[in-house]
């Protein structure tokens, strides 16, 4: 007894006692329901078994909605880093106004439903017909953003020594890009192309409103499944998509030791 | 000078086309018509219909919603957050790395993931249905914002003031309000902002998990124009969007910038 009391005295509000409350909250509200999708894609019909696996890569359906969102996902992400690197690259040479910079990720404030619907009335307007393209369109419209600051943020970091060098040993102007600056801006490429990549395969709704409802990608499948009850399936295919999410942080952290190219804000 | 004057048109270009369709909304948001053209004449009758039309009483709850869910979640992320932050930072290196691995999870994760597992929780565990879940759900993805915007502030401090308070004799807890605190509330301010502009802007956890006819804007956006089309009013709505988010987002920026311009001059002198 008198123990236990001596501890309740020796218990002092320590600062790390702080974070408790939160720490709680991220088991309860992160942890836990992720782990509740990681348990449930094993169960079906109340036993542990792989059925679920089974139904998902069984269906050709399925893999087939996989298949398009990651060849949307790889079109989008070069259509992306074609548009964007020369974007991040000029901002960064030429101008050195935060006012040019400012303009290119302005619109990434507006939410991303009300710039789709914008989108659809530019196709409407031209009287282009919705499918590939506009969803092509609309997808490259949303994250272009995405690619073009943690690029930026790579290059203006970069000295311009490595430049000046490149050139001083005899490079010529395209093989100081090619050979000096290209690589050295790695890191802010596969950042940008994680940004890209994750969320045009994993988007819902956009897809669904650019193309009439004609294509359908891996988030909308996810949201279908779990709509009509299909939980065990859902849950395996949410897990597809964690797996993805993971390994292109394991691409990031590996690329990006020390800075970060996230830093969106 | 041909090289960058190319350069400079490259980006003028790319520009148009991200403004583009924003433009064409609003320019289009002064003819009252859902077809793109100005038959009718130029007209504010789409602004008008925004305070006339049958769905104004839906359209303004909604916004109520919104702006509820925004308010109580950002108040709630912004209080967890900086406690969080402060006591993340005093942990010891081992468990640190842990909490801040698990605090970039709903930041990395893909929100369709986030959303269906939190559907999963709730319904499991009889969450109450309506705001409750909604707000929960929003304050699990703010607050990591709001760790991670305070945290800076706690690493650049110079751990010798908090000493020092506590030599010349203050408690521990008046060290923390009057000496720590002040120092973090640009984090704070940073992250309070930030989280509310996230819940506001939200869609897909909202859709998600929202129940029992509680619409945000975001899902009486998509489920009245998924269904009936881009009405005249839409238009109008949707300029006055464009002009106050990208005016007020222009602003905080700008003023930022010139901040940060001036305290780097104050340095130099």
């Amino acid at each position: 007894m008198k123990k236990a009391i001596d501890r309740i005295k020796n218990f002092r509000i320590t600062r790390r006692v702080f974070a408790y409350p939160y720490i709680l909250f991220l088991v309860l509200f992160v942890v836990v329901p992720l782990a509740m999708i990681s348990v449930n894609a094993f169960i079906a019909g109340g036993k542990i078994t792989l059925t679920n696996f089974a139904e998902f890569f069984g269906s050709a359906t399925g893999l087939r909605v996989l298949g398009d969102s990651i060849l949307i996902g790889l079109i989008t992400c070069a259509i992306c880093l074609l548009l964007g690197y020369p974007v991040a690259y000029i901002l960064n040479k030429y101008s050195s106004s935060k006012i040019l910079v400012l303009l290119f990720i302005l619109p990434m404030w507006v939410n991303f439903l009300i710039r789709t619907l914008a989108t659809k009335s530019l196709f409407l307007m031209l009287g282009l017909p919705l499918g590939l393209g506009s969803v092509l369109f609309g997808m490259v419209y949303n994250y272009l953003p995405f690619m073009i600051l943690p690029i930026h943020t790579t290059l203006s970091g970069l000295g311009k020594e490595y430049a000046e060098a490149a050139a001083d040993l005899g490079a010529d102007n395209i093989t100081v890009i090619l050979k000096t600056i290209l690589p050295l801006s790695l890191p802010g490429i596969i950042s940008g192309i994680t940004m890209v990549f994750i969320p045009t395969i994993s988007t819902y709704a956009i897809s669904q409103l650019l193309s009439n409802g004609t294509i359908y990608l891996f988030g909308d499948s996810i949201n279908t499944k779990f709509a009509n009850g299909l939980y065990g399936v859902g849950s395996v295919m949410s897990l597809i998509m964690l797996v993805l999410v993971v390994i292109s942080n394991i691409f990031i952290s590996k690329y990006n030791k020390g800075n970060s190219g996230r830093t969106l804000w | 000078m041909v090289k960058k004057l190319f350069a400079k048109g490259y980006l003028c270009v790319i520009l148009a086309v991200l403004y583009l369709p924003i433009i064409l909304i609003i320019v289009y948001s002064f003819s009252n018509s859902s077809n793109f053209s100005f038959a009718k004449g130029f007209s504010f009758g789409a602004y008008e219909a925004i305070v006339t039309s049958p769905q104004t009483p839906k359209l303004m709850k909604a916004l109520e919603n919104t702006f509820i869910i925004a308010a109580v979640s950002s108040v709630a992320a912004t209080i967890l957050g900086t406690l969080a932050a402060i006591g993340i930072f005093t942990m010891k290196s081992k468990l640190r790395g842990l909490v801040e691995n698990i605090n970039q999870l709903p930041i990395i994760n893909s929100e369709i993931v986030m959303a269906v597992s939190l559907m999963l929780f709730f319904v499991t565990f009889k969450i109450p249905a309506g705001l409750t879940r909604l707000i929960l759900g929003h304050i699990s993805f703010c607050t990591p914002y709001v760790v991670l915007s305070v945290m800076p502030k706690l690493v650049q401090m110079d751990p010798n003031i908090y000493e020092a308070a506590l030599d010349l004799g203050a408690s521990p807890f008046k060290a923390m309000i009057k000496v720590l605190f002040p120092m973090l509330v640009p984090g704070i301010v940073s992250g309070f902002v930030m989280s509310f502009t996230l819940s506001m802007d939200d869609f897909i956890i909202t859709q998600i998990n929202k129940s029992g006819g509680i619409e945000t804007l975001s899902t009486y956006i998509y489920e009245d124009v998924r269904i009936k089309g881009m009405e005249p009013f839409w238009f109008a709505i949707f300029s006055i969007i464009f002009v106050v988010v990208l005016g007020i987002m222009l602003i905080i920026n700008l003023y930022n910038t010139r901040k940060k311009k001036e305290q780097s001059e104050e340095k130099e002198v």
